[in-house]
């Protein structure tokens, strides 16, 4: 439900991001989300076309990672994959854990078109 | 929060910066920009700033979340009725339309500010930022902030409060907690409201849904009590008085006290690990 404000609140980042490198257009936004951050991430990508259109992430390829959802225990000291609703250790049972992996909610990387327009040679005109 | 130290960086997402990482080539025009910032990283900056506000007027501020008409307000009302004479109470109301809440908190003789979020779900810093140019925190001690109604959105968005509150009615089933992990793993406590219906209600059990709450590895603690008839009352305001003198020492000593989970959660995992 509230995907599409956190798409703009990512798309405003990017955008800061592609003015200080003088970019004219940004190719690739690389997100991170886990099972624990509170976003659907299909929610997220039908957002993307609609908050993009008209910025210059309009032609951006939005990639969501997918990170997994773990626990270290403090009792027994073991890290195990577990499930959004049972965060209590695999191992030992112990409720004594954390998180390590499957909040997230990052913007990890952008990629972005730098070079100047007339310079840019498209590979359909490239002979070799 | 810290964009420079490398904190952001978990088991998860590592592979994408370290050299040779599948994304630190890039092909000529192109340039690839490493960022590992919250997506909300916005909202966290006007969140801190927010709490920064907080901290400067010794006030605690504390996030009040739970589905629709699990008691919100209601809980709200007899607290101030409650302790009025003892603290000064302010209200920041969150809700799609109409002043009704604030209107009803602005009857108990405190001061109170409507946020209406017209379609949006949730409240977030910059709302909370905005009402605050109307409230003098002035020789406030708490400041409730009742998020909209909604287990789902409010978990994501930091308003610079220190505390999250988390409201279970018990007329909503004792398995809130694990099809709704997002929000009970983000509550500091957990508030069983509406106890007087227990009575009537056979389907509920407290026990469970403290179970629950333990199987999100979430130490809180709960509290079970009703705001009409008064019952399980005086622990949750012994409670909220104790915490408005640990948040006064806090700030004489220049700290502040944030939510145990935070959507910039990863921060966190970084401590762990190391």
């Amino acid at each position: 439900m509230h995907e599409l404000s956190v798409c703009l609140s990512m798309l405003d980042q990017v955008r800061d991001i592609a003015r200080e490198r003088d970019a004219r257009q940004v190719s690739k936004i690389i997100v991170q989300i886990g099972p624990l951050s509170g976003i659907e991430p299909a929610l997220l990508a039908q957002a993307f076309p609609i908050a993009s259109a008209g910025t210059v992430a309009e032609q951006a390829e939005l990639i969501l990672e997918h990170s997994a959802l773990r626990v270290r225990c403090l009792e027994c000291d073991k890290e195990s994959e577990t499930q959004t609703n049972n965060l209590l250790c695999p191992a030992c049972g112990s409720n004594n854990t954390q998180l390590i992996s499957g909040d997230e909610l990052m913007l990890a990387r952008v990629e972005l078109i730098t070079g100047a327009e007339e310079t840019q040679t498209p590979p359909e005109t490239t002979f070799h | 929060m810290c964009d420079t130290c490398g904190c952001n960086i978990t088991p998860g997402n590592q592979h994408l910066v370290e050299a040779g990482g599948k994304l630190s080539h890039t092909r000529d025009g192109h340039e690839s920009v490493e960022v590992l910032k919250n997506l909300l990283a916005e909202n966290d900056h006007t969140a801190e700033h927010n709490r920064a506000h907080f901290d400067r007027h010794r006030v605690l501020a504390i996030n009040l979340m739970s589905s629709p008409g699990s008691g919100k307000t209601a809980l709200l009302e007899a607290t101030i009725a409650a302790l009025k004479d003892q603290l000064n109470i302010a209200v920041i109301e969150g809700d799609l339309e109409t002043e009704n809440d604030a209107a009803r908190i602005r009857a108990q003789g405190v001061p109170a500010i409507q946020i209406t979020t017209g379609t949006a779900c949730h409240l977030d810093a910059h709302m909370v930022h905005k009402a605050l140019h109307q409230l003098d925190l002035h020789n406030i001690d708490i400041l409730f902030i009742e998020n909209v109604g909604n287990l789902v959105c409010p978990a994501s968005f930091d308003l610079g409060h220190h505390c999250n509150v988390t409201l279970l009615s018990v007329t909503e089933g004792d398995d809130k907690p694990a099809k709704y992990p997002v929000m009970f793993r983000a509550a500091d406590v957990m508030v069983i409201s509406k106890a007087d219906l227990l009575a009537v209600l056979d389907d509920f059990s407290p026990d469970k849904a403290i179970t629950h709450l333990s199987e999100l590895a979430n130490p809180a603690p709960s509290f079970i009590l009703s705001a009409s008839n008064g019952q399980g009352m005086q622990d949750w305001l012994d409670w909220l008085t104790s915490e408005v003198t640990r948040h006064k020492q806090r700030c004489a000593a220049f700290k502040t006290l944030r939510p145990a989970i935070q959507p910039e959660g990863a921060a966190l995992h970084h401590h762990s690990t190391s």
